[in-house]
């Protein structure tokens, strides 16, 4: 039986004690003797939300694969933990072994929102393992971060030994297999590191520096020392199919976020939405294949008896083989009773044809993301998606029962204008006039129910917006207020709701986001006073965060409203995800035109990402 | 077709809750491939009773469940294929089929047994054993029980079925069937009170042993273990 590293008065004394005793079905368990690498893997937030996460589970399988490699599994305490470990200085530990994570070779962190930076270091902290990268000696675990995140490493880069830029099937066997024979030479960490600079994808940001000019952009980012590569092209994995994938993912014991087997049907998006970052740095798309799928859900539907599955991608109803394996999953997954639970489907007479058989239409809701209220922003952002078609839509659905629609926004996109915003709460009302012209009255169950959501935009890097200001704060709670407003003017007021999101946390993301390293001094400090599990509502203090910012002085304008020239060195220019500048600012050109760009499959765009030699690209 | 199936669990999942362990077994029953039946509508679920929700922190030699099939091999099949789909710390102890006449698991609750343990930080600093045997002995013990809304005063005496002191460790038969169901830390909180003790919220290492129906004979009301209200097949 294995020893748990909390005593029990103190697993009784906090809330969901499972989140920390391991021992979960499928989690692997070694003989520490026999492993030559121990490897813990962290989600810096709490366990449902990081045991939720299929690229933790992906690369787990695939470390545990090799007999030389322990790969464990570690997650934030919550506060309450939190205190009590501090108080008893009881070093964090992994979840399988128990052991403490200073131990380890290696601690490995994947970085999936801005707002969980001092999470990290809250992990840091509470495993002993000294902040600061240049602080650790020979003794601790080599700090490897991962994930969308990394795409900017700058304002975390000096709490990372190293950076895995991309997808993590590719190199990460090459990394141990280099970190094995430096042991074994009995080399330095500074050997290991200064040889995985040379391993694609990684990024050591010991061996860079920014100069900055006087008005705080970057002159210069260079390497400091020689043979290290001036760039980094992500890492991405090009025969999907035949990469790795868990057919025995890990049952959590307490209730988890995503409590379901998750197929990934496809990486990348076809589409080129202009303010969206995945849909830019996991170009170009690739499928996996439609009878591996299959044999991938039967496997994982056996091995974990979850009672739910679903498909994984950004843009499902862009997988070329949907028909075919949703027809499949219909079948097995009814003679097994297991619910299919289908995100990101464009509403279509095939995607309602597909729920109706799948949810029950009475409780469920529609989605649409038309994520502007006019024809004309929606042009800008290159959302491809028409009012006729929404409307469209929701009428098919109006008569296949449906009455719930949820509807998704971004306030203070790029040449937003008033008028735009209007056109939410106008867009919101025609849906719901619509219902009542599309359903006659004795046939109507209930009136029906609209939300609307906006949430703010934020630039975000390698996207063809990365240029652009972010709104003040103040600008985005007076629009908040102008499309409540709006909303309230409209005849259908009381069948829509209308929901936004918080200013403040949307502020400080932007600052992340598009974030230099100077900003690791500020994380350090905040961290200090007390801040983490910002993404968190009630554990955010922003009061903090702006009281920091003022104490350090630095400007949280530079960072977010200001507009960047064309010319200026990005924080992130070092990277290349195959998407060249010239495309992006190419698409930043045509946004401000309001001209939108066909998708990947009705005409290549010119991307860059032809470099990759494989999927959506050379389909035909 | 419904069988009863008893189950221990012991070791770090004893800090899984009540709901939690009845989503693992529902999961389990699956990775399994038990033919078990399973409600209509939308989201099927599997037609299940669990006998008495133990607490977090508890361990037990004899927790059980019923389970609806739609077809039946033999309860040693049943038994091996359920343990095969365990996590460590959970172990399939009997599998038996119940008489059409059974109640549920649930309804069937009558007693239960525990043994019951102070941790070492926490053993009274005085001559306890003794003393608590008068405590136990008394004509009535009375108590005060936190009830949904108020505090209720109460005599536990009818509830103690029995008990024994064995060393360090004091087993407990007492009622646990819905109208009672007391917990041995209600029992031990009002002997350390009345010797003017207080006992700490996490001092007792308790181990259920076993959960009690009484046999279906009007006749005479005996107490046996509810997997023997089943049978073998």
């Amino acid at each position: 039986m294995n020893k748990l590293a909390l005593k029990e008065e103190i697993l009784l004394r906090v809330e969901k004690p499972a989140r920390y005793i391991g021992s979960e079905i499928n989690s692997v368990r070694k003989d520490r003797a026999d492993v030559a690498v121990r490897f813990a893997m962290c989600f810096p937030d709490v366990y449902e939300i990081g045991m939720s996460h299929l690229g933790i589970q992906i690369l787990y399988d695939m470390f545990n694969r090799r007999e030389d490699v322990w790969c464990e599994r570690v997650y934030s305490p919550w506060v309450d933990l939190d205190a009590i470990m501090r108080e008893e200085k009881i070093p964090l530990f992994a979840l399988e072994s128990q052991d403490p994570i200073k131990e380890f070779d290696f601690l490995g962190i994947t970085i999936q929102y801005e707002m969980c930076y001092t999470n990290i270091l809250q992990i840091l902290d509470l495993a002993q393992i000294p902040l600061l990268a240049s602080d650790r000696t020979e003794d601790d675990p080599l700090v490897i971060g991962g994930g969308p995140c990394t795409y900017n490493p700058e304002p975390i880069a000096d709490f990372f030994d190293l950076f895995y830029i991309g997808e993590g099937e590719t190199a990460y066997n090459q990394l141990l297999d280099l970190y094995l024979e430096n042991k074994r030479n009995q080399k330095s960490r500074r050997d290991f590191l200064l040889a995985a600079a040379n391993i694609p994808g990684i990024y050591v940001p010991l061996f860079y520096e920014s100069s900055y000019h006087e008005d705080g952009t970057i002159a210069q980012f260079k390497p400091t020392v020689e043979g290290v590569p001036a760039t980094i092209l992500k890492e991405i994995a090009m025969d999907l199919t035949n990469t790795c994938y868990p057919e025995k993912p890990i049952v959590p014991f307490i209730k988890v976020t995503q409590d379901r087997v998750v197929l990934e049907i496809q990486r990348g998006c076809i589409r080129g939405c202009r303010f969206c970052q995945a849909g830019q740095i996991y170009r170009p798309v690739r499928e996996r294949d439609v009878e591996k799928l299959k044999e991938y859900a039967i496997k994982m539907l056996q091995n974990t008896g979850h009672e739910e599955i679903s498909l994984s991608s950004l843009s499902s109803s862009d997988y070329s083989s949907l028909q075919e394996l949703i027809d499949f999953l219909i079948k097995e997954c009814s003679e097994k009773k297991v619910n299919i639970s289908l995100p990101s489907l464009r509403i279509d007479a095939f995607s309602l044809e597909v729920m109706s058989k799948v949810q029950d239409v009475k409780k469920s809701s529609l989605t649409f993301a038309p994520e502007a209220g006019s024809q004309r922003l929606r042009d800008v952002i290159n959302k491809g998606l028409t009012e006729e078609v929404i409307l469209q839509g929701a009428k098919e659905a109006f008569l296949g029962g449906w009455n719930r629609v949820k509807l998704y926004f971004m306030l203070g996109l790029p040449t937003e204008t008033e008028e735009d915003i209007r056109g939410i709460a106008e867009l919101s009302n025609k849906i719901a006039m619509l219902y009542y012209e599309t359903i006659p009255k004795e046939e109507r169950k209930g009136k029906i129910s609209i939300v609307a959501s906006t949430s703010f935009f934020i630039p975000k890097p390698f996207t063809p917006f990365q240029w652009s200001p972010m709104n003040t704060k103040e600008e985005f709670i007076d629009k908040a207020y102008m499309t409540r407003t709006a909303v309230m003017e409209q005849l259908n007021q009381k069948s829509i709701r209308y929901n936004w999101h918080e200013a403040d946390v949307s502020m400080l993301e932007g600052v992340l986001a598009r974030g230099d390293r100077k900003l690791s001094k500020l994380l350090l400090k905040v961290y200090e006073k007390g801040c983490m599990f910002d993404a968190w509502g009630e554990m955010f203090k922003n009061d903090t965060w702006i009281e920091t910012f003022e104490e350090l002085g630095i400007d949280m304008d530079f960072y977010t409203t200001r507009e960047r020239a064309l010319d200026e060195v990005l924080p992130w220019d070092f990277i290349d995800c195959g998407v060249t500048k010239q495309f992006l600012i190419r698409e930043w050109e045509q946004a401000k035109l309001a001209n939108v760009s066909p998708n990947c499959r009705v005409q290549c765009q010119g991307c860059g990402a032809t470099m990759f030699q494989g999927g959506v690209c050379f389909e035909n | 077709m419904k069988i009863r199936i008893k189950f221990s669990k012991t070791g770090p999942v004893k800090f899984i809750g009540h709901l939690d362990m009845m989503r693992y077994f529902q999961k389990a029953i699956r990775r399994a491939g038990i033919d078990v039946t399973y409600s209509g509508g939308y989201s099927p679920h599997q037609v299940m009773s669990f006998a008495a929700p133990l607490g977090v922190g508890l361990e037990s030699q004899g927790e059980y469940f019923d389970l609806e099939l739609n077809s039946f091999t033999t309860c040693d099949e049943i038994k091996t294929r359920l343990n095969t789909a365990m996590a460590e710390g959970i172990q399939i102890l009997s599998v038996r089929i119940l008489p059409e006449t059974a109640g549920n698991a649930m309804a069937s609750v009558a007693a239960a047994a525990y043994e019951v343990r102070f941790r070492e930080a926490d053993l009274p600093q005085f001559d306890w054993k003794p003393k608590l045997v008068e405590f136990l002995n008394q004509q009535e013990i009375m108590v005060m029980k936190k009830t949904k809304k108020s505090m209720k005063e109460l005599d536990l005496k009818p509830f103690i079925f029995s008990f024994e002191i064995k060393e360090d460790v004091i087993l407990f038969l007492v009622d646990a069937s819905s109208a009672g169901n007391i917990k041995p830390s209600l029992i031990l909180q009002a002997f350390m009170e009345q010797n003017q003790q207080s006992l700490s919220e996490f001092a007792l290492l308790v181990t259920r042993m076993e959960t009690y129906g009484y046999r279906d004979d009007k006749e005479q009301r005996e107490l046996i273990p509810l997997e023997e209200i089943g049978y073998l097949a």
